[in-house]
């Protein structure tokens, strides 16, 4: 068994919850004397940086939000001079807040030690070719996985993303053995070395997938389509970036790099936090950073923690798979839908998990549609055969929502393949 | 005598027939007979070919859903009567026709049937032993 970091991996929870009490002690101190608008924050709750004498207290401190940060922006929550930074990454903007994160040398070695886990869980060493095309640049995604490639040693292809010609011509030629990339992208690669006739020449054996939201169904896709074992990675910007949590080879949920950031779950309508094994709001406390620490960082991602013990010998809390966000939950005549509830049912029952969900509201009544492409196991040269799976879907969609959607069957490869954060939703509403 | 049918799913959209019919003539294949079938949303086209393999690979590479079907063509007298003489021996039978459809043959006086069952071979056999005439290719 192969750890990159196993001291810490394998720690004793005894021992992780010693380290994280003392390092939340140092960095509630540092925050309240270094961070203006959550020392007010603090104040206004009637807290003080004495009140902390451990992880227990935690639940003392208030949030960090979003909206925080972007009222904040961009040096508020800036905890040491600039020049005391060496690097600036930035969040996509995908729910139109952007953030800009500050990292000195000592974070972004520790950022890149959690992606160099997360290749060494995926069963990298320094004999493996390592394919990044995330993008680089202000996304975290390719500089993340880049710096945690060298760490471990791996012949880094920094591709970044588009061109997939070219990616397919590299990951050939140079004998790519892991790939890192977005699911979504993941899935076009593996249909276009099918379409290049260059699926059995691959020498791919894993892949690591983030930045969005995946099902279980789409990773045995993947896994198919690449003759890769796909291990899901969780990160963001705000807390640092890919490698806040990976998974091992057990695939049963992601070890969260706990001893720099502290994992809870809350409710998100009361901020009460829950019991390991509850199902809620993932909320980050940085431990260790020192120019970007926030405490208590709300991230609107859904999902719950588990203790139980791993296969692969890590002791490090694990966060299951991402189960929705708050903020991309759409409500639809009053019912909470996730697109990934949609595409659970999908793959399950043949079709591609490509797929487009249209809201739109008509005579004061939500409308909702989900456009599905055409599949060959769908597909049937009898209208009433494509007619009764298409009810099928129908009924499958119905038991798992709630609602009824109407369901377009469109051409194969109509629905745009996304080299970076795929576009699945698409709300025409003005409420 | 059992024909290759390509089957090809088609988006209910301005140009999606024109674009694949476009992808068949540039390559040279000569379409024998076809017709398309129509819902509120989607339409499957279906068509007989001098070369409907070439035809389905073609398709298929062009990104489009596309399958083959057997189906069993029947060449006729172009005069009352004689599709209702097939379809009486079906329906004694009790075969049962998923769909069809008809063309004149080029051959004065003459037509063809082509007819979607169940069990192509079967429906050959009892075509054949009543002395309807299979055809394995459309002139």
């Amino acid at each position: 068994m192969a750890y990159y970091q196993e001291e810490i991996e394998t720690m004793s929870r005894d021992a992780m919850t010693a380290l994280q009490s003392e390092r939340l002690v140092k960095q509630v101190r540092h925050v309240y004397d270094n961070v203006e608008p959550y020392r007010k924050k603090m104040q206004d709750a009637g807290v003080e940086p004495g009140d902390i004498k451990g992880i227990e207290d935690l639940a003392k401190l208030p949030f960090t939000t979003k909206d925080d940060l972007k009222d904040a922006y961009p040096y508020g929550f800036l905890a040491l001079p600039l020049k005391d930074c060496v690097r600036i990454q930035s969040t996509s903007g995908t729910t139109g807040k952007r953030v800009v994160a500050f990292y000195t040398q000592h974070d972004l070695d520790l950022w890149e030690d959690g992606c160099a886990r997360a290749i060494v869980a995926a069963g990298g060493s320094d004999t493996d070719v390592c394919h990044v095309c995330y993008g680089y640049g202000l996304f975290t995604g390719g500089p993340g996985l880049n710096g945690g490639s060298h760490r471990v040693g791996c012949l880094t292809l920094p591709m970044s993303s588009g061109n997939t010609e070219r990616q397919l011509t590299f990951m050939e030629d140079l004998e790519a053995t892991i790939i890192c990339c977005t699911p979504s992208y993941a899935a076009f690669l593996g249909e276009s070395a099918h379409d290049a006739g260059i699926t059995g020449k691959l020498k791919l054996k894993s892949g690591i997938f983030g930045a969005e939201a995946w099902s279980e169904e789409m990773r045995r896709e993947i896994e198919k389509s690449l003759g890769l074992k796909a291990y899901d990675i969780y990160g963001l910007t705000e807390i640092s970036g890919p490698g806040v949590s990976f998974e091992c080879e057990e695939q049963t949920g992601m070890h969260v790099c706990e001893d720099h950031f502290y994992p809870e779950i809350i409710d998100p309508a009361t901020g009460e936090q829950q019991a390991i094994g509850t199902k809620g709001e993932l909320v980050f406390t940085c431990l260790t950073k020192q120019a970007f620490p926030l405490l208590r960082y709300r991230t609107r991602d859904i999902t719950l923690l588990s203790r139980d013990a791993c296969s692969c010998g890590r002791t490090l809390t694990k966060m299951k798979r991402l189960m929705g966000r708050t903020d991309d939950m759409l409500i639809i005549r009053g019912v909470n839908v996730f697109p990934s509830q949609i595409e659970t049912v999908l793959v399950g029952q043949g079709y591609p998990a490509n797929y487009l969900i249209i809201v739109d509201r008509e005579h004061h009544t939500d409308t909702f549609e989900v456009q599905v492409e055409m599949s060959e196991d769908v597909f049937s040269d009898e209208v009433k055969v494509i007619e009764k799976k298409e009810a099928e879907l129908l009924a499958a969609l119905r038991s798992m929502l709630g609602i009824s959607p109407k369901v377009t069957l469109v051409a194969p490869r109509t629905i745009t393949r996304s080299e970076g954060k795929a576009v699945r939703v698409i709300d025409k509403r003005k409420i | 005598m059992i024909m290759d049918q390509v089957s090809v799913f088609v988006e209910n959209k301005p140009g999606a027939l024109s674009e694949i019919t476009a992808q068949l003539a540039e390559a040279g294949i000569d379409l024998k007979a076809f017709t398309v079938a129509d819902t509120a949303e989607f339409g499957i086209l279906r068509f007989l070919s001098d070369a409907p393999k070439k035809a389905l690979a073609l398709l298929k590479s062009g990104g489009w859903v596309a399958s083959l079907t057997p189906v069993v063509a029947v060449k006729m007298e172009d005069k009352p009567g004689s599709l209702a003489k097939v379809l009486k021996l079906f329906a004694d039978a009790a075969v049962q026709v998923e769909y069809m459809y008809a063309f004149v043959a080029s051959e004065e006086g003459q037509a063809y049937v082509v007819f979607r069952v169940e069990d192509p071979d079967s429906a050959t056999t009892l075509l054949e032993s009543s002395g309807a005439v299979t055809v394995a290719s459309l002139d």
